[in-house]
């Protein structure tokens, strides 16, 4: 019987990765002269390692608590090329939150027209990944699909196998911007299921300094699959802000790949704020290799209706005298769940390493869940590390202060589940996110109590 | 302004209060004295509608309300305040911003505008020098990290605010030193007026010497054993409540 099934899940599986092997052969008819571009050998060596592996499966530790089977059984097309879709500046405003550099990727795909980048510094480059690929083929070579690999699953490997396009941005040496740069991915409606594999590459050059924010929305209530990977260099005493925010739509499958190389002295701070999507699953993985490094990961989810947010995390200390800081917070109510997953590691040679993480859950109601799980693997004998999760509810005695100054219950639970996420928020180094995150957050309470 | 009538309440099955009554009228202030553990606070509680406790008989008539209806937020509004023997710490909410949602709410069920930001600082400054508290405090977290001594002081700060019809002032005077029950007890004495009413709950007469009540109702054992004017004080000062107790039991 067992047998039986593992055979018949053997064939379903073939099946799902059947219907990418052969998007592949359209995507690859699609590029003409660029297939023979050095990384279309890469492209091919992917999509055959997701022939191999496919989509993982809860057999899969790492996926334990996150049934990717909604994703693997759709048929969802690719979009092979840009197109505006007829987005004006108008359509999009709403989402730029008034950070002023603009790059805007419509469907995984740059777009040159929706952008707004002329009052970038000189030399600073940010545009699209497409356009690198033809013209830094230095930087490409050293750092593209280096520090994401696609051998690790099958969503760095399709998103390999299908890497075109995305954003690219490059900080050179010594510069300081002094204003953020958003790239804003906005998913919309070609009709069917269709995915989108932006591709993202952003390198901090020795001793610059910056602010990125990712944000990923929709303009689409159709089902759709954003399969999106950043690789982020940030080099010596470079200091980075790199933010992201998924308010996609509950329509949507989101699935992140981050992946953070640090070199010495640097500075790293990230806040990954997810909103949207209805699965969503994150995958941030920072690596500390070089000493004296600094390095922030926070995060914040608020999953309401059927949503299912998973925040797998990776520290990795390669070298000493590094510190890391870690706070995730999260907000569930309805029937939605979380999982959150941090991994520290320390390796032996990683004297000195200095390793704080901390998990904090508010459940909101009986249906609502969370998996927890910190893991630390330390293989160094002089460290400090500090790991902590909680799993709680709102405090009846706060909420009976705040009635009994006048304030209704609905009114009382929302200011407290606001300071709640507030922590994670009033982080936030870029001003205009903070302002509207608040926003967001209060108008989503407000909604929410209006439903009840 | 307030008439308890025969009130039971129990907390998990453990009957606290067990029969009290007492009438309070506008302009009166009235001290409730008693061991620990002898149900003041409870009584406070049940008054301010904190739903941890169970009312199993008895009733509570405000200001012609059926106060065990009303939900703790409605009586808020309609004028009861509780100063907390214990106030609490809320991360991440600020001192002010919640007070002036709160103040708000109060003002608009009583048909008042609701007040901006810049009146309310205004407001809320003028408060904080009455009270003599600390303008730092009021951009803080509610309490978080606050003294003792400023715990308390917030309270009254925030009865300053809010004007209640009935204040339920429980052991405010515990954990101030002995400037600052004066300046409390002067706050609370200024916001006196002939229709508001006070009742305080206190272990110590000396808080009385400040704010003179005009009945002084000693709970023992869930019961109101003896009621009295302000010499019983004193008298309790002076002999302690086993006296009472005894008398309690001879009652009962
Ligand atoms: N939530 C609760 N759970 C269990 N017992 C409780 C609870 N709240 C109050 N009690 C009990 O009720 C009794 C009365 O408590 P209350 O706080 O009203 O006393 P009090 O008169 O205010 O005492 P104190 O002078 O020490 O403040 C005590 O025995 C207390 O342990
Ligand atoms: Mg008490």
């Amino acid at each position: 019987m067992r047998k039986e099934n593992d055979a018949l899940m053997a064939q379903q599986m073939n099946v799902r990765n059947e219907w990418y092997l052969s998007s592949f052969e359209r995507f690859e008819k699609s590029l003409n002269g660029e297939a023979k571009m050095s990384v279309h050998t890469m492209r091919r060596a992917a999509i055959a390692k997701f022939a191999e592996i496919g989509f993982p499966t809860t057999h899969d530790e790492e996926w334990k608590y996150t049934d990717v089977t909604p994703i693997a059984r759709m048929h969802f097309k690719p979009i092979l090329e840009y197109k505006s879709a007829g987005l004006t500046a108008e359509d999009i405003e709403r989402f730029t939150f008034g950070i002023p550099n603009l790059a805007v990727i419509v469907n995984g795909h740059f777009s040159k027209e929706l952008s707004r980048l002329s009052d970038l510094p000189k030399g600073v480059r940010t545009g699209s990944l497409a356009e690198a690929l033809r013209n830094d083929t230095g930087i490409i070579e050293n750092h593209l699909a280096h520090h994401a690999r696609y051998e690790e699953n099958g969503f760095l490997a399709l998103s390999t196998a299908f890497l075109r396009d995305g954003a690219f941005v490059h900080i050179p040496e010594k510069i300081v911007l002094e204003e953020p740069i958003h790239l804003l991915f906005i998913s919309t409606n070609p009709g069917e299921p269709f995915v989108s594999h932006p591709r993202n590459l952003i390198i901090a050059g020795k001793s610059s300094q910056a602010a990125i924010l990712e944000t990923y929305v929709s303009l689409t209530s159709n089902k759709y699959f954003t399969n999106a990977v950043s690789e982020i260099v940030v080099g010596e005493n470079a200091v980075l802000e790199h933010d992201k925010l998924q308010v996609e739509s509950e329509q949507a499958f989101h699935v992140s790949t981050i992946h953070i190389h640090q070199e010495r002295n640097s500075n790293f701070v990230q806040h990954a704020i997810t909103m949207g999507g209805l699965l969503t699953r994150n995958n941030i993985t920072a690596v500390l290799s070089g000493e004296g490094i600094e390095s922030t990961v926070n995060g914040l989810y608020l999953g309401t209706g059927t949503q299912h947010i998973d925040n797998h995390t990776v520290i990795d200390h390669a070298q000493p005298h590094c510190n890391s800081h870690e706070l995730y917070k999260g907000i569930l109510s309805g029937k939605s769940r979380g999982v959150f997953n941090g991994k520290i590691f320390v390796r032996k040679d990683a004297q000195k390493t200095d390793a704080k993480q901390t998990n904090k859950n508010l459940v909101l109601s009986d249906e609502a869940s969370i998996d927890t799980k910190p893991q630390l693997e330390i293989f160094a004998n002089d460290v400090k590390c500090t790991h902590g999760a909680t799993i709680g509810q709102l405090d009846e005695e706060a909420i009976f202060y705040l009635r009994s100054r006048g304030i209704d219950l609905g009114k009382a639970r929302d200011i407290l589940i606001f300071a709640f996420a507030s922590d994670v928020v009033d982080r936030l180094n870029i001003e205009p996110l903070r302002d509207h995150l608040h926003a967001m957050i209060h108008d989503r309470l407000e909604t929410e109590r209006e439903q009840k | 302004m307030l008439e308890i009538i025969n009130l039971h309440a129990s907390v998990g099955g453990n009957e606290i209060l067990r029969g009290i009554d007492l009438k309070v009228n506008a302009g009166e202030v009235h001290a409730i004295m008693g061991p620990n553990g002898s149900g003041k606070s409870t009584l406070a509680g049940v008054l301010a509608g904190r739903e941890s406790y169970q009312v199993t008989e008895g009733k509570i008539i405000y200001n012609g309300h059926d106060l065990l209806e009303m939900a703790p937020e409605a009586r808020a509004r309609e004028g009861i305040f509780l100063a907390f023997q214990y106030p609490v710490e809320i991360p991440g909410v600020s001192n002010t911003y919640f007070l002036k949602a709160g103040l708000n709410a109060i003002r608009k069920h009583k048909g008042l505008e609701e007040l901006d930001a810049i009146e309310f600082l205004k407001l809320v400054k003028e408060k904080a020098k009455l009270v003599e508290m600390d303008e730092t405090l009021l951009s803080r977290p509610v309490n978080q990290g606050f003294s003792g001594g400023e715990k308390k002081r917030n309270e009254i700060f925030q009865m300053a605010v809010l004007e209640p019809k009935l204040a339920i002032l429980d052991e405010t005077d515990s954990g101030l030193d002995i400037d600052a029950l004066r300046t409390v007890a002067d706050g609370v004495n200024k916001l006196r007026r002939p229709d508001n009413s006070t009742i305080v709950v206190t272990h110590y007469q000396r808080l009385l010497n400040y704010i003179v009540p005009d009945y002084v109702h000693v709970l023992v054992d869930g019961r109101i054993v003896k009621s009295g004017r302000k010499q019983l004080a004193l008298e309790l000062e002076d002999k302690g409540y086993d006296w009472l107790r005894d008398e309690s039991v001879v009652n009962a």
